[in-house]
């Protein structure tokens, strides 16, 4: 199972050399490596359907940390990992036929695989923090796909947004993974034991966090606007990681941590109440769309709250429809999606008031976008109606609130049943085409994925007993106690049965009373959502930009003094701060003697004359002083090495000063009071604040283990008996390489400064 | 044009600084000295050639770019901590072996001792890279 998900890691690396050593059949080869590690995880299924047993795997990562790579595999992962490996198989094959004629082809494969591993990684994962990293690496790279157009600045927005919306989710739901692991001190989730956590105090807050991370993942209201936004990524893209994959992930989470966190009042209320908000939002949103993209993407929103309001709703009912409904969605959402993609490459638009009648010019893509809108809407035979039907049942037999989630689910699904019309019959049928382009059947590679999803929907449809336990099997892990699940296409006349027909009809009267007001549709509905999250986001995103350009305005002037000011001024209240707590002070000057007392005065003297003369070659002779003097000091505390180094480095000051002395200008006139006056008492203040740590220095901390340490240990163990050395070149050699790196970054650094400079100067 | 005397003096100076540099670096792990000293003092020794001649005479006395040498210094203190990885210890971990030296006996050679060469290298290059660099710019 590791080697499984790691091999579509090592894919990702090498898809590049792949593509242009392989060309055309490189995606062939590329959806095999999913299917392959689907079948790899095959001989465990058999046993895992039938007696319910998990598949554990792991590796130690960072066992200091008790983190490591665990994976498990149970039914609820099997959905997931089959929807992820089969469609993401098929969207290979469909990406290397739409995208064909972009040279980075093999980047995106790159991309694609890298996200199709993060996602098989993530549904696999037991360990909470493996789960976290799969999770991110899922967002990270669908701002890959996203921004593929990176030259279009919508596109980067639109990646950007994903990026920050699910990023910052994410964040807090990584918080509340800690808690979760601190309340139960485990890290596996099949270990978590859902009453402790329930009865911890940290309860609330870790699921207020994990669901932040739940529902921006999975576009939940008033999450929801990046998803259409997404839409800027190219179609193959959209159809996996925006209607089959990525945003199933947070619903995904609900489901993983629906025996830890589920149950109680504040779930129901909280992911019921959001799911369903989500699902009306979505749903009316969809049908106010014209782009089919934008129109399939805002159903997904819908679907997506949906599933979440099941999963809150959590009885045994509503868990197996959640199951059967995401099964029925990810296969008739990634063929609409494709034929979608399609008619935008063979047509050139997306504009539903433009595609019409296209049926006998493309009559396979016809066909399996029928079937799967007449999935999307809940009519039978398709796989869709099985899931719609245990929708309504489970809404209907809800524990409470079931009149209000009654009405909303029968209006979404109303709503979703325009939605399939509205993306199937319209651009294939009535009327005659105006598109840009008069289209001809696509090739194979292109409806092959479209063809084989439909089809699955249809067969499942009829023969729901081919998915066998798997749907049972989900169900079960999801609510932690066996639930095996039988699905019948036909289940008597009862009032569900009633509701269903009543919708189909519904939606179709709907579409008619619609059909021909799209354009005022479209602009009320683009009105009323310039008030929507999508503009709080928006004015947060400004926000964030004027502040960043004000503070950089304020902090990196390009005046050498100013930036000395601010870091002078940190330093100052940074460690003065606790310097005044530690009031009284404990300094004693006894000790001192004539010759350092004589130094001192040198000192003082060379500084005070520093800021006094009008010559450069008088100042740098009193700095020369003052440096003298301080190795004077080290030589009368027998640090010889220091004042060794000390004078050396005067001696290449001074050097340096002569070079550049007449690059300087003159000195014309002193500072103005204004600007010297503040300047003195920063400095006086620095000056005492640094004078009295070192003071304090000295009485703070008389504990001598550890010279006392490198003194013992430095002749035996280092060969060395200058214990200066020793530590430099040997206990410490990890901290001296990274200095002599910084000196070396920073020598290369100011190289480039005075080239700059020369280059203007010339 | 710089005095004639100090034009008379320097090779004869650069040359002392040079030993004593090496010096300075050799003895550096029993007393007062080492690597970065020793970069410092042979930095100085070349600086002083810049003041009395003129930069691509000390360039060509140099004969490797400063640059060079920071990236020499880098890779001589990277090959020491690897060498105490090969010997079966940590890296940067020290191997000591004794070796014997006409005239001196047996002398400890050990990676700290090439850890400090990597220094003295990479301190002698920075600084010979910027102080060349700003003589420069006076021509």
């Amino acid at each position: 199972m590791l080697w499984a998900v790691l091999s579509i890691f090592i894919g990702a690396l090498l898809a590049q050399a792949l593509q242009r050593v392989l060309g055309r059949p490189a995606g062939w080869l590329f959806a095999a490596l999913p299917l392959g590690v689907l079948v790899s995880v095959m001989p465990f299924v058999p046993r895992l359907l039938a007696e319910g047993e998990v598949v554990h795997a792991s590796l130690p990562w960072i066992p200091s940390l008790g983190v490591e790579l665990a994976f498990s595999l149970d039914g609820l992962s099997l959905v997931f990992l089959a929807l992820i490996c089969g469609i993401g198989a098929l969207i290979f094959i469909y990406a290397s036929k739409y995208l064909q004629s972009d040279r980075r082809l093999g980047r995106f494969y790159a991309y694609l695989l890298l996200f199709t591993g993060s996602m098989a990684g993530l549904v696999l994962a037991d360990d909470v923090f493996v789960l976290f990293v799969c999770w991110e690496l899922t967002s990270v790279s669908s701002y890959l796909l996203i921004a593929w157009d990176h030259e279009r600045p919508e596109a980067r927005k639109a990646a950007l947004t994903a990026l920050l919306v699910t990023g910052v989710g994410g964040l807090a739901m990584l918080a509340g993974f800690v808690l979760l692991v601190l309340s139960t001190g485990e890290t596996l989730i099949s270990r978590f034991s859902g009453e402790a956590v329930r009865e911890s105090p940290l309860y609330l807050p870790i699921l207020i966090l994990v669901l932040a991370g739940a529902f921006t993942k999975s576009a939940q209201f008033p999450f929801s606007f990046w998803l259409p936004r997404a839409m800027e990524a190219p179609t193959p893209v959209s159809a996996y990681l925006h209607s089959a994959t990525m945003v199933k992930a947070g619903v995904y989470l609900l489901a993983r941590l629906h025996p830890t966190l589920g149950g109680t009042r504040e779930w129901f209320l909280v992911v019921t109440l959001v799911g369903a908000a989500t699902m009306v939002v979505g749903a009316v949103l969809a049908v106010t769309q014209k782009d089919l993209k934008r129109i399939l993407a805002q159903s997904t929103v819908s679907v997506l709250g949906l599933l979440t309001m099941l999963l809150g709703i959590g009885t045994r009912a509503a868990i197996s429809a959640a199951v059967v409904y995401l099964i029925a969605h990810s296969l008739y959402k990634g063929a609409l999606f494709m034929t979608a993609g399609t008619l935008d490459h063979e047509t050139g638009t997306r504009d539903v008031t433009r595609l019409r009648g296209l049926a006998r010019r493309m009559p396979v893509t016809a066909t399996a976008a029928v079937l799967a809108a007449i999935s999307s809407a809940g009519a039978p035979p398709l796989f869709g109606f099985l899931g719609k039907e245990l929708f309504y049942e489970a809404v209907f037999a809800s524990p409470s609130m079931r009149a209000l989630l009654g009405v909303a689910a029968v209006l979404s699904s109303v709503l979703l049943v325009v939605v399939s019309v509205l993306v199937a019959y319209r651009p294939f049928f009535g009327g005659s085409p105006s598109a840009p382009r008069i289209p001809h059947e696509a090739p194979p590679s292109m409806w092959l994925g479209p063809s084989v999803l439909a089809a699955a929907s249809l067969v499942f449809g009829l023969a729901p007993q081919w998915l066998g336990d798997l749907p049972g099997a989900a169900a079960t892990a999801i609510l932690g106690r066996p639930a095996p699940l039988e699905l019948h296409l036909w289940h008597g006349f009862s009032p569900v049965l009633g509701a269903s027909a009543a919708t189909l009809l519904a939606g179709v009267v709907l579409f008619r009373v619609l059909s021909g007001r799209e354009e005022r549709l479209f602009d009320a509905s683009t009105r009323l959502g310039a008030w929507g999250p999508a503009r709080v986001y928006d004015a947060a995103f400004a926000g964030l930009m004027r502040f960043a350009a004000w503070q950089t305005r304020r902090l990196q002037t390009g005046h050498l003094r100013h930036y000395l000011l601010v870091t002078v001024l940190t330093t100052v209240v940074l460690v003065g701060a606790p310097l005044l707590r530690s009031l009284p002070l404990s300094i004693s000057l006894r000790g001192v003697e004539l010759p350092e007392l004589v130094l001192a005065v040198v000192i003082l003297g060379a500084a005070a004359m520093t800021t006094r003369t009008l010559s450069r070659l008088a100042v740098v002779a009193a700095l020369g002083a003052i440096g003298v003097s301080v190795m004077l000091i080290y030589v009368i505390f027998s640090a010889l090495d220091l004042a060794l180094t000390q004078i050396m480095v005067e001696a290449l000051t001074v050097v340096i000063f002569v070079l550049v002395l007449h690059h300087l200008p003159r000195f014309v006139n002193r500072s103005p009071a204004r600007v010297w006056i503040p300047d003195a008492i920063v400095s006086v203040i620095f000056g005492a604040t640094v004078a009295l740590l070192i003071l304090m220095s000295s009485t703070l901390y008389p504990d001598p283990t550890l010279s006392e340490y490198f003194v013992a240990k430095g002749y035996p163990e280092a060969h060395g008996r200058n214990i200066v050395n020793v530590i430099l070149v040997d206990f410490r050699a990890m901290d001296t390489l990274g200095e002599a790196t910084v000196l070396c970054v920073a020598g290369i650094g100011v190289y480039a400064l005075l080239q700059v400079g020369r280059r203007r100067g010339a | 044009m710089p005095s004639l005397i100090l034009r008379a003096v320097t090779p004869v100076l650069i040359l002392l600084l040079i030993i004593v540099s090496i010096y300075a670096l050799l003895r550096g792990h029993q007393e007062p000295g080492g690597g970065f000293v020793g970069g410092l003092i042979i930095a100085a020794a070349f600086s002083l050639h810049v003041l009395a001649y003129d930069v691509p005479s000390t360039r060509r006395l140099l004969r490797v770019a400063p640059q060079t040498l920071m990236g020499l210094g880098l890779s001589t203190i990277l090959l020491s901590g690897i060498l105490g990885l090969l010997a079966g210890g940590a890296f940067l971990e020290g191997v000591w072996m004794a070796v014997p030296v006409p005239g001196l006996g047996l002398v400890d050679v050990g990676t700290p001792v090439l850890f400090d060469v990597g220094v003295y290298a990479a301190v002698m290059g920075m600084v010979l890279m910027i102080i060349l660099m700003v003589a420069e710019m006076n021509t």
